[in-house]
C-alpha cells in the first residue's frame, strides 16, 4: 500500500491481520487454533451492545475514566509556544494506560469462559494492571518478568503479588521484557486449553495489535470530545511516546484520517541512537519477524534479536507494533527518539512547572514537547499523552540525580 | 535417475529433493521406525558440532534435524535455549550452518537432513539467497516453528518450489477441521507434536500418541515422526513402534550440555557421550518392533 492510494488510514488489519508488510501470525502450530479462538471472540464481542456497556461500565466506575484533558498553562508558558494539553491517563487506577486494554481483554477471557490468566511485563504496569483486573474477576493471574527487570522494579513486584498475581522470573536469554514474553508464550502453549493472555501491547500475533489498539482508543477518543469542548476544534498536534505502541496508538487511531492533525512519537533513545544502547526499534532496527508479527526490530545482521535499552524498563523493547512500523513506512507519523537524559530533564520540568511526576516513558514524550513547542504558534494545539505516573520511578531516577534514598 | 547416478552425485538437485522419501521407504522395507536426531548447529561450538554430526549416521540416525541457532527460541525448554545462546556464543551464523551442511554432505549422501529453527534468521538472510543456499548445501528439508500455513507464503511455497522439503508441525491442537489446511503443503514427513508445551517438557501416554498417529493417517500418506518428550531408548521404542519414527532433541543435547567443563567448554568425553546416547537410542529403535 502507498501512500498516494489510500483513502484511509484507519482500515488496518487486512483479514490476515496484515499492516501493509507488517504484522501476521507468526505462532507455532499449538497455538494457532487459539489466535483464530480469540479473534472470533473478539470479533462477536465488539460488536455486542452487552459487552461495550460492561466495559464502558467498568472503565466509567472502576478505572475513572474519562481522564481529564489538562491545559498545562505554567509549562507552555515555560517553554513559549504551542499550547500544551496533558491527556491525563496517569490518573487511571493503577496509574497508567495500562488498564484500558487490560479491562477489555479480561472481560473477552471470561466471556470466551477462560480460568486462568498470564500476562509478561518489564517495568511491572502491565503487570500490575493484569494482577488487578484478574483480582477483580477471582481469577488466578500468573506474571512473568524478566528477572533483570524483578531486580530493579521491586515495588511493582510487591504490588503484584499483593494483588494475588504469582510473579515467575524469565531466567533465560537477557532476562528482560522480550524474554518474559518468550515465558508467557510458553505458558500458553503448555496450557491452552484454560488460559488466557493478555499481552500488554499492540503487539504480538493477530489479532492483538489490532485489539489492544481498539481497547486503547478510548484515549483519543475522549481526546476529541474533549478538545472539541475545550477549543471549539480538533488538535493540531499529537504527541506520545512509544515502546510497544499501546498509548500512542490509542491516541493516534481516531485521528488517523485527519489532515490537519500532526502526530509525533517518540521513542527511547537511550544513551544516544550512535552508540547502539537503544530501545528505537524503527530509527534503529530493520523488519524481521518475532513474537508472532512482522515489524521493526533491534537485531544483528544475523537477524538475531538485540536487547534494547532505555532509562525506562516500559520502553526497551527491542520490537514494537506492527501497526506503527506501517504508519512509519508510509509517513503518516514522525517517529523521533529522545535520549536518558532529554527524558530526566523533561521529568523534572514537569514537576517543577505542573506539580505532576510523570512515568520516564512519557517524559521522553515531553522531551520532545519540550524541543517542539517553542518553534510552533501559540495558537497551536498540542496534546501529549502522559500515560503513566511516575512513582514507579522515583528510585531510578535518584540513582541518576545522584541521590541515596 | 537411478540409484547408481544419485549415489555418484550428492548434489544432484532430484536426489536432494527425494532423500527424505527414499529413507522413510528404506524405513518401510526394513519394517522398523527411523530415528530422528536433533542438535544445535554450532554447539558447543563449530567444531565439536561438526564431530557430533559427522558421528550420527553411523550410531543409527536415521535423519538428522539440524537447529538454527535463534536468541529467542518460544517453542523450546530449557535445554535448547541454552544450546542456542551456547552456540550464538560461540560464533554460530547462518552462513556457519550451512558450512556445517555441506561438510556434512561431503561425506554422507544418503543420510536425510533437515533444518529446524524459527523465521527470522531466514528472513534477515534473505528466503531466495538461503532456499539456494541451502540447497547448494545439501538440505532436505525445513521445519519452521514459527510459520503456520497461514504464512505459507513466506517460506513454505517457495521452498516447495525450490524442491526443498517444508515438514510441518501438527499438534493435539490441530482439529480434524483444520488438519487438511495443515498437511496441505506438507512434505517429506509429518512431525507430529505429541504434547501441548515446549521441548523437553513432559511426555504423551503411548494411547494418546497411537492414537494420534493413526487420525493423521487416514489423513496423509505422509510417513508421520513423533518429538517431543521422548527421553530414553524405551521412550523412543515405544514411540517407533507405532509411528514411522521417533525425534530426540533436548535429551540428546542434554548430553552436550552435561559434558561441558566449568568455563562452558567442550571435554574430551562429550562427542563419544553423545553418539553413545544416539547409539542406545537407535537400539532402542532397531529393537521396538522385534
Amino acid at each position: 500500500m502507498s501512500q498516494s492510494t489510500l483513502n484511509t488510514y484507519r482500515s488496518g488489519p487486512d483479514e490476515r491481520g496484515h499492516f501493509g508488510i507488517h504484522g501476521g501470525r507468526f505462532v507455532a502450530e499449538t497455538l494457532m487454533p487459539l489466535i483464530l479462538e480469540v479473534e472470533k471472540a473478539y470479533r462477536e464481542a465488539k460488536d455486542d451492545p452487552a459487552f461495550k456497556a460492561e466495559l464502558a461500565y467498568y472503565l466509567n466506575h472502576y478505572v475513572g475514566r474519562p481522564s481529564p484533558l489538562y491545559f498545562a498553562e505554567r509549562l507552555t508558558a515555560e517553554l513559549g509556544g504551542a499550547k500544551i494539553y496533558f491527556k491525563r491517563d496517569e490518573l487511571n487506577h493503577t496509574g497508567a494506560h495500562k488498564i484500558n486494554n487490560c479491562m477489555g481483554q479480561i472481560l473477552l477471557a471470561k466471556r470466551m469462559g477462560k480460568r486462568r490468566i498470564i500476562a509478561e511485563t518489564g517495568a511491572g504496569q502491565h503487570g500490575v494492571a493484569t494482577a488487578t483486573v484478574a483480582a477483580l474477576f477471582g481469577l488466578p493471574c500468573t506474571i512473568y518478568m524478566g528477572e533483570v527487570d524483578i531486580a530493579r522494579q521491586q515495588p511493582n513486584v510487591f504490588r503484584m503479588k499483593l494483588l494475588g498475581a504469582e510473579v515467575k522470573p524469565a531466567l533465560s536469554g537477557s532476562r528482560t521484557l522480550k524474554d518474559a514474553m518468550n515465558e508467557a508464550l510458553r505458558d500458553w502453549v503448555t496450557n491452552v486449553d484454560d488460559t488466557f493472555y493478555i499481552i500488554g501491547t499492540v503487539a504480538g500475533p493477530h489479532p492483538y495489535p489490532m485489539m489492544v489498539r481498539d481497547f486503547q482508543s478510548i484515549i483519543g477518543e475522549e481526546v476529541r470530545e474533549q478538545m472539541m469542548q475545550a477549543e471549539g476544534r480538533l488538535p493540531d498536534m499529537l504527541v506520545a511516546c512509544i515502546g510497544g505502541g499501546s498509548n500512542a496508538m490509542g491516541l493516534f487511531h481516531p485521528f488517523l484520517d485527519e489532515p490537519s492533525v500532526s502526530m509525533v512519537a517518540v521513542e527511547a533513545g537511550g544513551y544516544g541512537i550512535e552508540t547502539g544502547q537503544h530501545a528505537a526499534s524503527l530509527t534503529g532496527g530493520r523488519p524481521g519477524v518475532l513474537h508472532g508479527n512482522r515489524t521493526y526490530l533491534l537485531q544483528d545482521d544475523d537477524g538475531q534479536i538485540i536487547e534494547g535499552h532505555s532509562i525506562s524498563a516500559g520502553l526497551d523493547y527491542p520490537g514494537i507494533g506492527p501497526e506503527h512500523s506501517w504508519l512509519f513506512d508510509v509517513k503518516r507519523v514522525d517517529y523521533v527518539s529522545a535520549t536518558d537524559f532529554e527524558a530526566l530533564d523533561a521529568f523534572k520540568l514537569c514537576a517543577r512547572t505542573e506539580g505532576i511526576l510523570p512515568a520516564l516513558e512519557p517524559a521522553h514524550a515531553l522531551a520532545e514537547v519540550a524541543k517542539r513547542a517553542p518553534t510552533l504558534s501559540r495558537d497551536t494545539l498540542l496534546v501529549m499523552n502522559l500515560c503513566g505516573r511516575g512513582d514507579k520511578d522515583i528510585f531510578t531516577v535518584a540513582k541518576h540525580l545522584g541521590v541515596e534514598l | 535417475m537411478t540409484t547408481a547416478a544419485d549415489t555418484a552425485n550428492p548434489h544432484d538437485t532430484e536426489t536432494r529433493t527425494f532423500r527424505l522419501a527414499r529413507r522413510f521407504a528404506k524405513l518401510k522395507a526394513e519394517a522398523r521406525g527411523g530415528l530422528v536426531t536433533f542438535i544445535t548447529a554450532g554447539d558447543p561450538d563449530h567444531e565439536t558440532s561438526r564431530a557430533i554430526l559427522k558421528g550420527l549416521p553411523a550410531a543409527g540416525a536415521d535423519v538428522i534435524e539440524l537447529g538454527m541457532p535463534f536468541t529467542d527460541p518460544m517453542a523450546d525448554g530449557p535445554a535448547i535455549q541454552a544450546s542456542s545462546l551456547r552456540a550464538l556464543a560461540n560464533g554460530a551464523r547462518m552462513t556457519r550452518t550451512l558450512e556445517l551442511v555441506r561438510d556434512f554432505r561431503a561425506m554422507d549422501a544418503d543420510t536425510p537432513l533437515v533444518l529446524m529453527g524459527y523465521y527470522n534468521p531466514i528472513y534477515s538472510y534473505g528466503v531466495d539467497r538461503f532456499l539456494a543456499d541451502a540447497k547448494a548445501a545439501g538440505v532436505d528439508g525445513l521445519i519452521v516453528v514459527d510459520l503456520p500455513p497461514e504464512e505459507d507464503e513466506e517460506l513454505c511455497l517457495p521452498a516447495l518450489a525450490a524442491g526443498v522439503n517444508f515438514i510441518r508441525l501438527t499438534t493435539p491442537t490441530t482439529d480434524d477441521r483444520r488438519l487438511p489446511a495443515v498437511l496441505a503443503n506438507t512434505s517429506g514427513f509429518v512431525y507430529y507434536v505429541s504434547i501441548t508445551g515446549i521441548t523437553g517438557a513432559g511426555s504423551a501416554s503411548a494411547t494418546a500418541v497411537t492414537a494420534a498417529v493413526e487420525r493423521l493417517k487416514r489423513h496423509t500418506d505422509l510417513p508421520i515422526a513423533v518429538g517431543f518428550g521422548i527421553t530414553t531408548p524405551e521412550g523412543a521404542a515405544d514411540v517407533a513402534r507405532v509411528a514411522d519414527a521417533a525425534v530426540v532433541g533436548s535429551a540428546i543435547v542434554r548430553q552436550v550440555e552435561a559434558h561441558l567443563d566449568a568455563d562452558g567448554r567442550p571435554t574430551p568425553g562429550l562427542v563419544p557421550a553423545v553418539l553413545d546416547f544416539v547409539r542406545a537410542l537407535a537400539q532402542g529403535v532397531r529393537a521396538a518392533r522385534g
